[in-house]
């Protein structure tokens, strides 16, 4: 909202600076985004008046013009076409800072010799002065310009661009705007009562108007005039228009938009010989109604708009845009004017399903007051007669189903001290609250006061809305500071959280960067995990008009989103590149929210080994990446196995499912080359899916400690034979099944040469230890016998000499 | 006997000092302290002297053998000190070590955790909720119901769900307010709670603007909580992440779920106030908003708003490592580009 600040002293005193005044009203909650000067800059630029307009002796495209600027008489060389004998003008004289009518940069205007013919200073255009664009031609002044003045001192204003908080339509107003200005500077707000002749027939006589729906439109108010004549408004009402960023358009017009900011009430101008039996009906539409807006295009509205219709058929979207069929135009002689209160949650959703936002309907959807139309269509209906000269029927039609009693709130001193800290006598409040015009009375109770609400505050409904006024009068900055001094809550821990940051913590020790990555996703993503391009697991949860096609779809997977930001940094060749996510996947559940679902997933691959003086660093393998996973496991006392899995996005042979107690918690493996291939992903890469609600369920929570050994190990290796089919992990637990081994490392694993076909070869390295006494050679030559025999017979395994 | 002990000790004492590494002090050794040295032959020729003589000669060779021993030690140790600090095996030290792969959080978790840490180290305790929402939670319960104009600075993205023909009522949350209407019909007072989490808004992405991002919500209800405590809470806030000589202000401003409403500020940690590029040349910069919680919110969960009050305040994440770090494009978070993350 532009406010004006010539326009605001009409109602209320300007005392303080517009910078203390923007200050304070920021604080106070109508937030001044921005202050513009208009005329700041015009150091010596005034009024003049063009007296003579001559040929430039060596110039066909120029003039010279003879300005008059009262104390003195000028010429100067000018190039625009509109110059015109008599017309006011803003002249610059030499050493203005103005704006370069070609580079747009400001410059300070120098004494010019044009064509040989000396320019004493310059006739300015609307972008040299700095007030719009327009470089056509000279700015031509109204004729009530004083010659000889300070441009400055008769087109200068200060504009307040005041961001309007939803609650506070009554605020999109000058007048709105003003009675905060008095309330925080200390001033009063003066209104003067429109006064207007009114002849002849009575309105009722003429026109007729019906609510079908009186909780959509509680009020309906309308005047009659008769023998408009259509024209320009006067140029000061234009001014405080295009102050305000409106746009003149002509003077019925302009009148209805001049009320709307000055009071903020949105009016309509019906041509009232146009209004079929000229009658007025407000009701909701028909669903599948077609109407053909003012700006020339065809709506169909449904039952959850509000039209204005005459006896035949809609002529108004209520409240957010008139039609064509009964709009004013210049030959209009007689204006219906419309002055009403709409139900601001229908008006909403007319304009939300319209996708049409007017001025009108910005304001009637934060609900504005019933007692505004009648002074509205007063003010306006003064302004028609005298700037129309039209004559006013006797009398207003004013349909006022929803009446409602001024509110009333019982308000007391100890309500400001619990919500701000601070303590106020009721005097005290009564004082404040009266600055913004409640009136305030004593209940009878002690500290206690009955407030009654101005009509037009209609967001104050309750205490702490008291409250607020109290702070905003006495500042926000005078409430004190303390720290919370209640009694604390039970402890209560969240433990999925401090689950997921030490798995954060692990992957980050394990040298993984976490990455965030989107939650919605496309189709086509999900696709390309799947070799018959088909998505995994439950339909995805789809928005209901997506953004893009990229971000159509609630993530069923995060390995999209991992795979995606590992090929975005394929182009920087870091050795090895290692990701992870953890996050929520959405699967859908019936008549239900969709169930989120938190997993890990994180990404590996090597794209070159990594380059080191003393010799290279190994690539990223399947048993890097088993190991991560060990490691994670580990840390949570979880212990898994390790079956060969079936993951259709990973690599037959080359991938495994996490298997705890019997449950399958996540996989991990090689990534499948179609997927990489689906991915752009260039190099070898693996994946590692968790699923952390099932893991957080086996997480050994209470440790417990093992006294350590106070005795000597004893180590012993062993290289044994065995077939290749057989798995490591079955051999390694015949060996640890015997009390007396400690620790068991697989250090060498071949096949090949000197090993028989279809055999392999361990290199296996056990470690003994008792915790009750030192073990002697014969004792642990005994039970590594044991081991072997027991492998022998099992896997028949036998000992490579 | 005693001028030869003289002066086979200064023979000595010269030979230790032109010794210049182990080797030589080895023969040195020896030389004068040897099984065979002639120092040796005069300690066993001590018993064909007088016992007079003996007691003399004895004594003078045995403190000289002392100090010669000790003189030996000392050389031995300050020539292995040369030896250790000379370079003849010196390393390049320039050459580079052997890398480490480090992992890091993501910049969001960082904040995430630092201020979470914040809060509950006042008593605050963490809660989470869905990120898929009813729209009573998101809206109504929060004081917004359907059709109301507030809801219109919350771009939204509903799901395609239709609870009844026509009606939509499912989306992504548009802030983590919901989780206070969730802990608060599932708890009594007091409580004093804060919710990390990802809110999502139907935008066009731009450097400053992004559809995803996360918000750390706070709220304390219980009797006696005052817009006092709110400014005491989020000063300290202030202090612990941007410094500890921030101020805060507090102005009013408007959200349906609170009453009365607060825009919070710092004053801007690049200009002390002063006004610079940071802060727009307001001096102030705009972090979180906050307020007392709406009595029709309290209400609607069964807290009386006679008796209890409470505060509640909002604040986007991302903002902080931007205020902090001058980080000119919000997108980057989440294009996870690792010469971005791997700066934090």
């Amino acid at each position: 909202m532009k406010v004006s600040v010539k326009w605001l002293r009409d109602y209320v005193p300007i005392t303080e600076t517009t910078s203390e005044i923007a200050h304070k009203l920021t604080m106070a909650g109508l937030e001044v985004e921005d202050v513009e000067v208009i005329g700041g800059d015009w150091k010596n630029v005034f009024v003049g008046e063009i007296i003579a307009v001559n040929p430039h002796p060596n110039a066909d495209r120029l003039r010279l013009a003879t300005v008059n600027l009262g104390s003195k008489q000028v010429t100067v060389v000018c190039g625009a076409p509109n110059l015109i004998v008599g017309d006011k003008i803003a002249f610059a004289e030499v050493g203005a800072e103005l704006i370069d009518g070609h580079t747009g940069q400001k410059a300070q205007l120098k004494p010019a010799k044009i064509r040989g013919v000396i320019s004493e200073g310059m006739i300015c255009s609307e972008k040299e002065l700095g007030i719009s664009d327009n470089h056509e031609g000279i700015l031509v002044l109204p004729h009530d310009a004083l010659t000889g003045m300070l441009l400055a001192d008769y087109m200068g204003d200060t504009i307040f661009d005041i961001a309007v908080t939803s609650n506070r339509p009554d605020c999109m107003s000058v007048i709105g705007v003003a009675r905060e200005v008095a309330a925080q500077t200390n001033q009063h707000v003066s209104i003067q009562t429109p006064v207007y002749a009114e002849e002849g027939v009575a309105i009722q006589s003429l026109a007729s108007i019906a609510i079908k729906d009186p909780d959509l439109c509680p009020r309906y108010c309308a005047s009659l005039v008769t023998g408009v004549k259509i024209g320009p408004s006067p140029s000061w009402l234009q001014q405080r228009l295009l102050a305000s960023g409106m746009r003149p358009i002509n003077n019925v017009v302009d009148v209805t938009n001049y009320v709307m900011l000055e009071y903020g009430q949105p009016l309509h101008a019906f041509d009232f010989n146009k209004l079929q039996d000229h009658r007025i009906e407000v009701r909701r539409a028909q669903e599948g109604e077609l109407f053909k807006t003012l700006d020339d295009i065809d709506r169909k509205l449904t039952k959850d708009t509000l039209v204005i219709a005459d006896g035949k058929r809609a002529v108004a979207v209520a409240g957010i845009m008139g039609g064509q069929s009964t709009e004013v135009t210049d030959a209009t002689k007689d204006i219906l004017i419309e002055s009403a209160t709409f139900n601001a949650a229908i008006l909403h959703r007319g304009s939300v399903a319209l996708n049409l936002r007017t001025e009108a309907s910005l304001r009637f959807e934060k609900g504005l007051s019933r007692e505004l139309p009648l002074l509205a269509l007063k003010r306006a209906t003064e302004l028609m007669k005298e700037l129309t000269g039209c004559k006013v029927a006797k009398g207003i039609i004013d349909v006022y189903p929803g009446k409602e009693d001024p509110k009333q709130i019982v308000f007391s001193a100890w309500e400001v001290k619990r919500l701000l800290g601070i303590d106020l006598s009721v005097e005290e409040i009564i004082t404040i609250l009266t600055k913004l015009d409640f009136e305030c009375e004593s209940t009878g109770e002690a500290e206690e006061i009955r407030v009654t609400v101005p009509w037009w505050r209609t967001d104050v409904t309750c205490k702490a809305d008291l409250v607020e006024e109290t702070a905003r009068v006495i500042g926000y900055d005078s409430i004190p500071t303390t720290m919370l001094s209640s009694s604390l809550p039970e402890p209560q821990t969240l433990p999925m959280r401090s689950f997921r940051q030490k798995v954060q913590d692990v992957m980050v020790h394990c040298g993984f960067q976490e990455i965030i990555t989107y939650s919605l996703t496309s189709i086509e993503m999900l696709q390309k995990l799947s070799p018959k391009n088909e998505y995994e697991g439950s339909q995805p949860v789809r928005a209901a008009h997506p953004m893009s096609r990229e971000l159509e779809y609630l993530r069923t997977s995060l390995r999209p989103g991992a795979l995606t930001t590992l090929v975005r940094n394929q182009r920087y060749k870091e050795a090895a590149i290692q990701l992870f996510e953890i996050g929520s996947i959405f699967l859908h559940r019936e008549k239900d929210l969709p169930k989120e679902k938190e997993m890990l997933c994180a990404v590996l691959s090597s794209v070159q080994p990594k380059l080191f003086w003393q010799g290279t660093v190994e690539l990223v393998d399947f048993y890097t990446v088993k190991g991560v996973v060990e490691t994670l496991l580990s840390q949570f006392g979880i212990e898994a196995a390790f079956n060969p899995g079936d993951d259709e996005s990973l690599l037959a042979g080359k991938n495994a499912v996490v298997v705890v107690d019997g449950d399958p918690v996540g996989v991990f493996g090689e990534i499948h080359p179609r997927v990489a291939r689906a991915f752009d992903i260039n190099d070898t890469a693996f994946l590692i899916e968790l699923d952390l609600e099932k893991l957080f369920s086996y997480v050994v929570d209470i440790k417990s400690y093992k006294p350590i050994s106070r005795y000597p190990s004893m180590i012993r290796d062993i290289a044994i034979l065995v077939d290749v089919a057989v798995p490591y992990e079955r051999i390694r637990k015949v060996i640890t099944a015997s009390s007396l081994v400690n620790q068991v490392v697989l250090f060498d694993l071949y096949s090949g040469e000197q090993v028989p076909q279809g055999k392999k070869s361990l290199a296996i390295r056990i470690i003994y230890q008792s915790s009750e006494h030192t073990l002697t050679d014969i004792e642990v030559d005994d039970v590594q016998k044991e081991i072997l025999d027991a492998l022998s017979h099992e896997f028949n395994v036998t000992l490579r000499s | 006997m005693l001028d030869k002990i003289e002066w086979l000790a200064s023979q000595a004492f010269d030979d230790l000092h032109k010794i210049a590494n182990l080797k030589e002090l080895e023969d040195w050794r020896v030389r004068y302290l040897g099984r065979k040295s002639d120092f040796s032959q005069i300690l066993r020729s001590l018993a064909t002297l007088s016992p007079d003589e003996r007691r003399v000669v004895g004594a003078k060779a045995n403190d000289l053998k002392i100090k010669l021993e000790e003189s030996l030690t000392q050389k031995k140790s300050s020539l292995e000190d040369m030896v250790f600090s000379s370079a003849i095996d010196a390393l390049d030290v320039t050459l580079p070590g052997k890398p480490v792969t480090l992992g890091r959080l993501h910049p969001v978790t960082q904040t995430l955790n630092e201020i979470c840490d914040i809060f509950i180290g006042m008593g605050f305790q963490v809660a989470e909720g869905p990120q898929v929402e009813w729209e009573y939670y998101n809206f109504e319960a929060l004081n917004m119901p359907a059709d109301h104009a507030a809801r219109d600075s919350f771009a939204t993205l509903w799901m395609d769900y239709e609870s009844e023909p026509g009606h939509k009522p499912m989306l992504l949350r548009t802030h983590t307010s919901p989780v206070q209407v969730r802990v608060m019909e599932r708890t009594r007072p007091p409580i004093r709670i804060i919710v990390p989490g990802r809110v999502y808004r139907y935008e066009a992405t731009d450097a400053t603007h992004e559809w995803m991002f996360n918000q750390i919500e706070g709220l304390a209800i219980d009797t006696n909580i005052t817009m006092a405590d709110l400014k005491g809470t989020l000063f300290e806030f202030a202090r612990c992440i941007f410094g500890k000589d921030r101020k805060v202000r507090f102005r009013c401003d408007y959200f349906p779920f609170v009453e009365p409403g607060v825009d919070v500020s710092i004053d801007c940690f690049m200009c002390a106030g002063a006004g610079c590029r940071l802060c727009g040349n307001t001096g102030w910069i705009e972090i979180m908003g906050a307020g007392m919680v709406h009595p029709n919110v309290l209400k609607r969960v069964g807290i009386d708003p006679d008796v209890y009050s409470g505060f509640a305040f909002g604040m986007g994440v991302e903002r902080i490592p931007i205020l902090r770090y001058g980080i000119d494009d919000i997108r980057l978070f989440f294009s996870n580009d690792l010469k971005f993350l791997q700066q934090f």
